[in-house]
């Protein structure tokens, strides 16, 4: 048993650094294929060709694509993440990408952290509440709503729950934001309705995933024998039913949090956040390629690891899986 | 021989101000507590004595575009400029009526032959650092300008290949002579480039140091600039405010909300329709801005060759309704590349193609270039510029009513800068394009030569008169010259210029004293609580 894990860490880990790669030169052969370039992006219409042969000198621009991308994943694979093409440091110094990222990844972290906080604590008590089926009413209810909720796209979500809570009942100051460094508690209460609006479709999506398990299990033969062996209803649901209908559940909140985690890009553009998705939205919009090559890296990392402990939780909670 | 150039007058119109409520001095609950707090004791000390102007406060300005350099003399975007205006002056600086007012010189004057200019210093100006303005300090900042320092001309009209500076010399301590290669009268606008410590240039990008009425506190890349006020400054009572941050708003819609919600207390760049969903909450106010708009026609293009078919565009237009459409009549319709406000400069050429449309004529040219079922026209636009958007959609139906068969198409912004702008591969496109102080510098760019001429604009005659215009020494004599100009383009049909926009401002109900300017600067020092 302990062989295979470590056997399977170090497939996973090959997988991963392959997946890695291989993004890394589709990111870079996408960004020759797109028109503009950064240079264009910077100077905008009162480029003259002086500033925009210096600065392309500046940035290193005029190397050929190839030996750019070989500098630079040489770069990566030292520890060096490369520097922004857009953001200066200081007259003769580019902004780190390192620096530039880490600055923002606290803000996506936390509200990620929030979110999937929130989707846990409201989804699951009411998929369990909603399987139970003891009112129609109810039942009917959460049906419609559900399905309205996950139909809704998140940029309206956002727009609604600033429109409702900020406008009109003013329980939070639409676009109002504090660093993490200056106030962390001030900073975590702007979060709260942002990650409420990540949070209202995958809470819907989770409690009819968590629901529809439970049913399925409910009519399991093992519920049958846990009856005729005299366990109440309550023993059944919670000791058997929910147990095994988790499981499916766990794949399921893993794919979202890994969906959250790697950037709430929309919700942060519509809340003003200025987190990990609103960096990259702008760094494709100023060609600011090491940049976005370093985020979409950070994206795949994030899925494949998070599918990689989803895996590994799996064997934790179902012992079947482990001897297979 | 002492010059002062007066530009032009602006005239700041005053669409409403905030309705009634605000008199009573009730403060919403939802404000930052910090100018809520200041604003509050302040009035209750002043409401005996209203003349008093209220200090203290803090203000947010929402902007749309992130910082492209914090370093004044590498700064090129103009929503960068409007932010630097606050912490940088030059020897000369502008004020709202367009005129040039002295800043870090107390004086100046240009020697008959135009190529000598001394500057005498003010007295007394500090820079944020604390340290008083040097001769050095000058000498430097325009030697790093100009390129003098280490061959790269930072701003490029101070270069001495450009008719720029080839030598600047400290005649004492408070007297500083800069020599220039030729004669212009335009030239004194450069001066207006930001005086900064000797030596500071390194270190610009991350601490700026200047004299203007704001100090810099922090930036961070897509979030805000932080400024804070200058006690030194040497306008006395100047600024108001304690603290301005500039945060940058990712939309319009955004913005929007964030203005409702009071997150953000000013924001420039309201178009019509918000700026009508806002008023009765929030002060609108609108003046003329400083971009001409148009439906840039490619001159090299096949088919827009031909001086006719130009011309059939012109006249297809009907600019009347696109102004009334898109800027609810608020803009002014022009046909040259010169503001109105720049009267002394400006030809009023609105009769050579009428503004309300005159298709049979468009009809008529068509055919006689051969063209009488139409021509195809493809009209690319800026994608994130709601207004030019708006206006294409306009045009387009405008046009295809007179066989002029167009097709819309967004690009993005980047894509736009490098297939249209600088690749100037494109047909027709509606954009904007922007001055500063001088007014040859709208036409200044439609030279055959110029790299800035993307719709490959080419007549010998202009480019005659306008260099004619660069070498005259005599204001009237150069007015003559840019009205031909301006002339000479109108009749070859070069563009369909369209109007010059309102710029539209929102601005919360408490704050007094916004002041607009002939060029684009946000100048938050006169900016007070009322």
């Amino acid at each position: 048993m302990q062989y295979r894990t470590t056997k399977l860490i170090g497939k996973k880990l090959i997988t991963l650094i392959m997946t890695l790669f291989l993004v890394s030169v589709a990111a870079f052969l996408a960004f020759q294929i797109i028109p503009g370039d950064v240079v264009n992006a910077i100077l905008g219409t009162e480029a003259t060709p002086e500033r925009e042969a210096q600065l392309r000198e500046e940035l290193g621009l005029n190397d050929p694509p190839v030996v750019r991308y070989l500098h630079w994943i040489g770069g990566v694979l030292k520890g060096d993440l490369g520097r922004s093409y857009r953001y200066s440091k200081s007259m003769n110094e580019m902004m780190p990408v390192a620096e530039l990222i880490g600055d923002k990844l606290p803000v996506t972290l936390w509200l990620a952290a929030l979110a999937v906080l929130i989707i846990i604590v409201v989804s699951i008590p009411l998929g369990v509440l909603w399987a139970q089926g003891k009112s129609r009413v109810l039942d009917a209810f959460l049906n419609v709503l559900t399905q309205t909720v996950m139909a809704i796209p998140s940029f309206f979500l956002g727009i609604l729950v600033t429109y409702l809570f900020g406008m009109v009942l003013h329980w939070f100051q639409p676009g109002g934001y504090v660093s993490y460094q200056t106030d962390f508690w001030g900073f975590l209460g702007y979060l709260v309705f942002p990650a409420i609006s990540v949070a209202i479709p995958k809470i819907a999506m989770t409690a009819r995933f968590l629901r529809n398990s439970m049913l399925t299990e409910k009519s399991a033969d093992y519920v049958r024998t846990a009856k005729s062996k005299g366990c109440t209803d309550r023993q059944v649901m919670y000791g058997h039913v929910l147990r095994n209908a988790m499981m499916p559940v766990v794949t399921f909140l893993g794919m979202i949090i890994a969906e959250i985690v790697a950037g709430s890009i929309v919700v942060e553009q519509v809340f003003g956040l200025p987190g990990v998705g609103r960096l990259l939205i702008s760094s494709i919009s100023n060609r600011d390629f090491p940049v976005v090559e370093i985020l979409i890296l950070y994206i795949t990392a994030v899925v494949i690891i998070v599918y990689f402990l989803v895996d590994l939780l799996y064997r934790v909670i179902d012992p079947r899986i482990r001897e297979m | 021989m002492k010059r002062r150039i007066s530009v032009y007058f602006m005239t700041a119109l005053l669409l409403m101000t905030a309705l009634g409520g605000c008199a009573g001095g009730t403060q919403k609950p939802s404000e930052d507590k910090s100018s809520l707090e200041s604003t509050v004791a302040e009035s209750s000390q002043s409401t005996n004595t209203a003349t008093e102007p209220v200090y203290g406060g803090k203000v947010v300005v929402g902007i749309q575009q992130d910082m492209d350099s914090l370093d004044p003399h590498k700064a090129t975007a103009a929503g960068t400029k409007e932010i630097l205006f606050n912490i940088f002056e030059g020897l000369v600086k502008p004020d709202p009526n367009g005129n040039l007012i002295n800043a870090v010189a107390s004086d100046y004057s240009i020697s008959e032959d135009g190529l000598t200019y001394t500057f005498t210093l003010r007295e007394g100006v500090k820079f944020h650092n604390g340290n008083n303005v040097t001769a050095e300090d000058v000498k430097y900042s325009l030697e790093r300008a100009s390129g003098l320092l280490d061959g790269t001309a930072l701003i490029s009209s101070l270069s001495a290949d450009k008719g720029g500076i080839t030598k600047v010399d400290i005649l004492n301590d408070n007297t500083v002579q800069v020599s220039v290669s030729s004669a212009n009268l335009e030239l004194i606008y450069s001066f207006t480039a930001a005086i900064i410590p000797e030596g500071s240039g390194e270190d610009s990008e991350a601490q700026p140091v200047g004299t203007g009425p704001f100090s810099f506190v922090s930036y961070k890349p897509q979030e805000s600039v932080v400024l804070k006020k200058n006690t030194d400054y040497w306008q006395k009572g100047l600024p108001y405010l304690d603290e301005v941050d500039f945060k940058i708003v990712n939309s319009a819609d955004t913005a929007l909300l964030e203005l409702q919600g009071g997150s953000i207390d000013v924001y420039p760049y309201l178009t019509d329709s918000q700026a009508t969903e806002l008023q009765g909450k929030l002060q609108v106010l609108a003046a003329p801005s400083n971009v001409v708009q148009a439906l840039f026609l490619n001159n090299a293009d096949e088919t827009l060759q031909d001086v006719r078919v130009r011309q059939a565009i012109c006249y297809a237009l009907d600019r009347d309704a696109i102004n009334d459409f898109v800027f609810g009549g608020n803009a002014a319709v022009v046909s040259c590349a010169m503001l109105p406000t720049m009267q002394s400069y400006y030809e009023d050429l609105n009769s050579v193609y009428g503004t309300s449309g005159n298709v049979e004529k468009a009809k008529e040219l068509l055919t006689e270039a051969g063209y009488p079922d139409g021509i195809d026209f493809t009209i690319q636009v800026p994608s994130n510029y709601e207004v030019h958007m708006q206006t294409a959609e306009v045009v387009a139906e405008q046009l295809n009513a007179a066989n002029i068969h167009t097709t819309v198409v967004p690009v993005e912004w980047e894509t736009w800068l490098s297939d249209v702008y600088t690749g100037r591969k494109y047909q027709g496109t509606i954009s904007g394009i922007t001055t500063d102080m001088t007014p040859g510098y709208l036409l200044n760019r439609f030279q055959t030569e110029s790299s800035k001429n993307f719709i490959n604009y080419s007549n010998a005659d202009f480019d005659a008169t306008y260099a004619k215009a660069a070498a005259s020494l005599d204001l009237a004599e150069k007015a003559g010259y840019y009205k031909e100009l301006q002339k000479l383009m109108a009749e070859d049909a070069g563009t369909a210029f369209l109007s010059v926009p309102p710029i539209t401002v929102a601005i919360k109900p408490e704050l007094e004293g916004y002041t607009f300017y002939p060029v684009y600067v946000q100048d938050m020092s006169v900016v007070r609580y009322k």
